[in-house]
């Protein structure tokens, strides 16, 4: 899309974009090309020597084996994240957009969590999770299982979905909620005159409608889990126990800040910028085909 | 719905108020919390699901810190809601200025390298602070702006979700009114000012919802650039709270989780009509 | 006030092998207070053509002079004139005054006298109460006359109307043009008018210009235009149903194309043969579709009759007698008037 008429200037479109570009160049560009650069070269934790290392540092990223064991637990957290995210707010879209009475007060209800930092959230579920007052350790307690997310790497993890999935409802609930509005309630009428009961007029007409809708979420929810929830790890578990919960933004931030490897850091960024990209081209290649419809 | 099922209707309304019980539970659990004293909440197990009468004592001290019976000296909340507020308004208001004047230049302008500038501002779409965090750190030291506001905010300030936003709007402004602002006498700014501006108010303050919650709740980014406690944003003093060495005093970190989650909170409930526009219109 | 001329102007866009020519060598003058209409079907460049004259598109040959002004390269403010557009183009978040004004504000021209301007236009044509609403709070047909207003109030040398009647319904149509004659009587500023409609061409103009990709056809009187059409396109565009263009007529010199329009064939006992393929009662007028008895290709000839004439059967056979002094020959090869 193009505009037909444009108004002619040779200096100011250059001031219009100039602040954007300069914070894009200082700040992106230069960055990005600084983490491509670092992941050639080694240095010493003291800022000494730089040497210049060819792909080493990504042979020795990938023959690492906590780098591996933390791309599996990113995967395992990411999966469960966007599962239970998707199913949970798919639930309440659908029971919100059915009932009439009082559907705004529930979306009122349900939506604000958005506004919570991943690390509060993460802060408001170890506190319930905490030993000896947390109320959910508890009752767990009560109903037999020991809770001790510091040593027992399964609550661990549970833990952190827990508290990323409860924070990303109001986002996948908003989202299903306008898709399921933007479906022609002929179509549903339709189906009802064919005698198709509500249950199967969700799988038949209803979910498949929809499946724009949530694979978009898909994407936008695995991004979230890789790159959003680091507050929410920072807060709760701090990678542990062990490796066991250490996901690929913690680790960038542990190796370079806390272990001071910077080369290996810039290593990882370069590989998570390859992941980020290549979500960013599976979303647009969804849009285009959403566009063409 | 399509045909009567009271049945159905009230399983529906029980998923729902289940939904919201289960989402409110932390919440309503915080306050509870933030109304105790620490000795409540660390020797009844489980702690107590009624309010206590501390309210007063705990958010004073979340506040404006002191030294708390268990004797932990704590600094208040206050100073870093301050920090946490400037930088979520520095945020969007920079980020809608310059994303309006650089879509602007886009849409209304033809001038050499357009798609390169386009490209150039498309591409950052892929590289979130978090992938890059090292090197920006870096280059933000080298610049002298650790610990300072430009450092907090300026790098997280360009965003090509709201150049991308603006485009959109603007390329569905009606051409005749370019044309009849010319007919008019009106030059490029004027347009700007006199007719884009007030057209996009709507995306302005759904843009803003979103950016305000953006800003307010960084928290790995200052992590990385703030060693002075003064600059410390309010989400990242919770963690610390309870991250020391010294005893957790959770009525307080519960005051101050808070005192964190209102701001956006309100913001949210208060203008949700443009924050569910600004979230559907961003990603669109 | 002003006259228009148009020298030899020329409209390509794109360059090297993708060229598009739009406007061909198209010369004409306006007369100073004159009400020139141009029609032609969509695609045939009378939109580019007024967007020109505007100085919304660029000038690729020829020259345009309004009053004793070359005005190629000046901006469109500097033209000094007004256009009303086809979707009216309000800024939607002014109301009515501040539409009218907005112009006038930026030409910095005293509050009293915008206040003063205004005010005349509004009376003129009566939006005195609407002032203070927004766009979105008007009818279509108060929308239209903003629109007009905001020209008006400039006080131009000339005014331009880009199909300003096509999203108004019938009626209301037929209405505003009425109001758009009286409005030129009352103010007698140069006007260039770009419709497709032809009875709106028709019932405005004092001249029309009719154009079909990108050349300027004819440029007459609507008297003119109807009754010696200089082409076979301008022959066939003007005048509903339109006129009979045929190869096949029994005294038909070879190469040429008779004219003829429906109107002026009578039903007699002699003359052209026809069997009738199809009616259409229109009430009062009703037309009559016939072919060739003597069956040369499927030459459809039509015949408007009215209520007064009896009504042919379907498959019978009826004769036509073309009005002498209303035929028209065009070559066949290139469609001109001979």
């Amino acid at each position: 899309m193009e505009k037909r008429v444009r108004f002619k200037s040779s200096w100011l479109p250059w001031v219009l974009i100039a602040p954007q570009m300069a914070i894009v160049l200082v700040f992106f560009f230069w960055p990005a090309g600084q983490a491509l650069y670092q992941s050639v070269l080694t240095q010493d934790p003291f800022g000494g020597s730089t040497e210049f290392v060819g792909a080493e540092n990504f042979q020795r990223l990938f023959a690492d084996e906590t780098y591996l064991a933390s791309f599996k637990t990113t995967a395992v957290f990411s999966l469960l994240v966007a599962v239970c995210g998707l199913g949970i707010s798919l639930l309440l879209a659908v029971m919100a957009n059915r009932v009439m009475l009082g559907s705004g007060i529930y979306k009122t209800l349900l939506i604000w969590p958005y506004a919570v930092a991943p690390v509060v959230a993460g802060v408001l579920w170890l506190f319930m999770f905490a030993s000896p007052m947390g109320v959910i350790a508890f009752w767990l307690r009560a109903v037999g299982i020991e809770w001790n997310h510091l040593l027992n790497s399964n609550h661990a993890m549970t833990l952190i979905v827990v508290a990323a999935v409860w924070k990303q409802i109001s986002y996948n609930f908003l989202f299903f909620l306008a898709g399921l509005q933007s479906i022609p309630k002929s179509l549903i009428e339709a189906a009802a005159i064919d005698g198709a009961s509500p249950w199967r007029r969700f799988w038949t007409i209803v979910f498949p409608l929809l499946s724009p809708t949530a694979f978009f979420l898909l994407v936008i929810n695995v991004v979230y889990a890789f790159f959003d929830t680091f507050g929410i790890v920072d807060a709760t578990t701090q990678g542990g126990p062990g490796k066991d919960t250490s996901i690929l933004v913690y680790k960038v931030y542990y190796d370079g800040f806390k272990a001071l490897d910077m080369g290996g850091s810039a290593a990882q960024s370069v590989v998570l910028m390859a992941i980020v990209v290549t979500l960013t081209v599976i979303q647009f290649r969804f849009v285009e085909k959403k566009v063409q419809y | 719905m399509i045909e009567r099922r009271p049945g159905l209707t009230v399983l529906s309304h029980l998923i729902l108020l289940l939904g919201v019980l289960i989402v409110a539970f932390p919440l309503y659990l915080t306050v509870v919390a933030s109304t105790q004293t620490s000795e409540q909440i660390a020797q009844s197990v489980p702690m107590s699901l009624l309010p206590g009468s501390n309210a007063l004592q705990t958010y004073k001290t979340a506040l404006l810190g002191g030294t708390t019976a268990a004797g932990s000296q704590l600094s208040g909340a206050a100073p870093m809601l301050w920090v946490s507020l400037v930088t979520a308004l520095i945020i969007p208001l920079g980020k809608i200025t310059m994303s309006m004047l650089s879509a602007f230049a886009i849409v209304y302008f033809r001038f050499p390298f357009r798609n390169l500038v386009f490209w150039m501002i498309f591409v950052t779409l892929m590289l979130p602070v978090e992938v890059r965090i090292g090197p920006t750190y870096e280059v933000v030291a080298s610049l002298g702006m650790l610990n300072t506001y430009a450092g907090l905010t300026i790098p997280l300030i360009a965003s090509a979700t709201a150049t991308f936003l603006f485009r959109q709007f603007f390329l569905t402004v009606p051409d005749e009114l370019v044309e009849a602002a010319r007919m008019d006498g009106a030059g490029p700014m004027r347009f700007f000012k006199d007719v884009l501006l007030p057209l996009s108010a709507t995306s302005i303050a759904a843009l803003f919802v979103i950016q305000f919650i953006y800003g307010w709740n960084q928290y790995l980014w200052p992590l990385l650039m703030t060693t002075n406690e003064n600059m410390y944003p309010v989400v990242m003093g919770i963690k610390r709270l309870i991250g020391g060495e010294s005893y957790t005093e959770w009525n307080v970190v519960m005051a101050t989780a808070v005192l964190a989650m209102l701001p956006p909170a309100l913001v949210v409930m208060l203008m949700q009509k443009w924050f569910v526009k600004g979230l559907v219109d961003v990603e669109k | 006030m002003a006259s228009i001329t148009l020298n030899k102007l020329v409209k390509r866009y794109g360059n090297g092998k993708t060229v598009n020519q739009v406007i061909h060598s198209v010369s004409a003058q306006i007369d100073d207070g004159e009400f020139v209409v141009v029609v032609g079907p969509s695609g045939c460049g009378k939109s580019t053509l007024l967007r020109m004259v505007a100085g919304l598109e660029e000038i690729t040959g020829g020259e345009i002079s309004i009053g004793n002004r070359v005005v190629n390269t000046l901006e469109p403010s500097e033209r000094d004139i007004a256009m009303v557009f086809q979707n009216y183009a309000l800024y939607p978040h002014m109301n009515v005054f501040d539409n009218m004004a907005y112009g006038l504000k930026i030409a910095k021209v005293p509050l009293v006298e915008i206040q003063a301007r205004v005010d005349k236009a509004a009376k003129i044509l009566e939006l005195g109460e609407y002032m203070q609403r927004k766009p979105r709070e008007l009818s279509g047909g108060q929308r239209q006359r903003v629109a007009m207003g905001r020209a008006i109030v400039r006080q131009p040398q000339a005014f331009l109307f880009d199909e300003p009647l096509s999203n108004l319904d019938a009626k209301l149509r037929a209405h505003t043009r009425l109001e758009i004659q009286k409005l030129h009587r009352e103010l007698g500023i140069t006007s260039l008018f770009v419709t497709h409609d032809q009875v709106e061409a028709m019932t405005l103009a004092q001249r029309m210009m009719v154009m079909n990709a990108g050349v300027m056809e004819q440029f007459g009187t609507p008297e003119e235009v109807y009754s010696r059409p200089a082409t076979t396109f301008v022959a066939s565009f003007i005048g509903s149903p339109p006129m009979n263009l045929l190869k096949n007529a029994p005294d038909a010199r070879p190469g040429t194309i008779v004219g003829i329009r429906p109107e002026h064939l009578d039903i007699t006992a002699t003359g052209w043969a026809l069997r009738v393929d199809a009616l259409e009662m229109l009430g009062f007028e009703r037309l009559v579709y016939g072919r060739w008895l003597h069956g040369a290709g499927n030459e459809l000839v039509i015949v408007r009759s009215d209520e007064t004439q009896p009504v042919p059967g379907l498959d019978t056979i009826i004769h036509v007698t073309p009005r002498a002094d209303r035929l028209h020959t065009f070559d066949a090869a290139t469609g001109k008037r001979l």
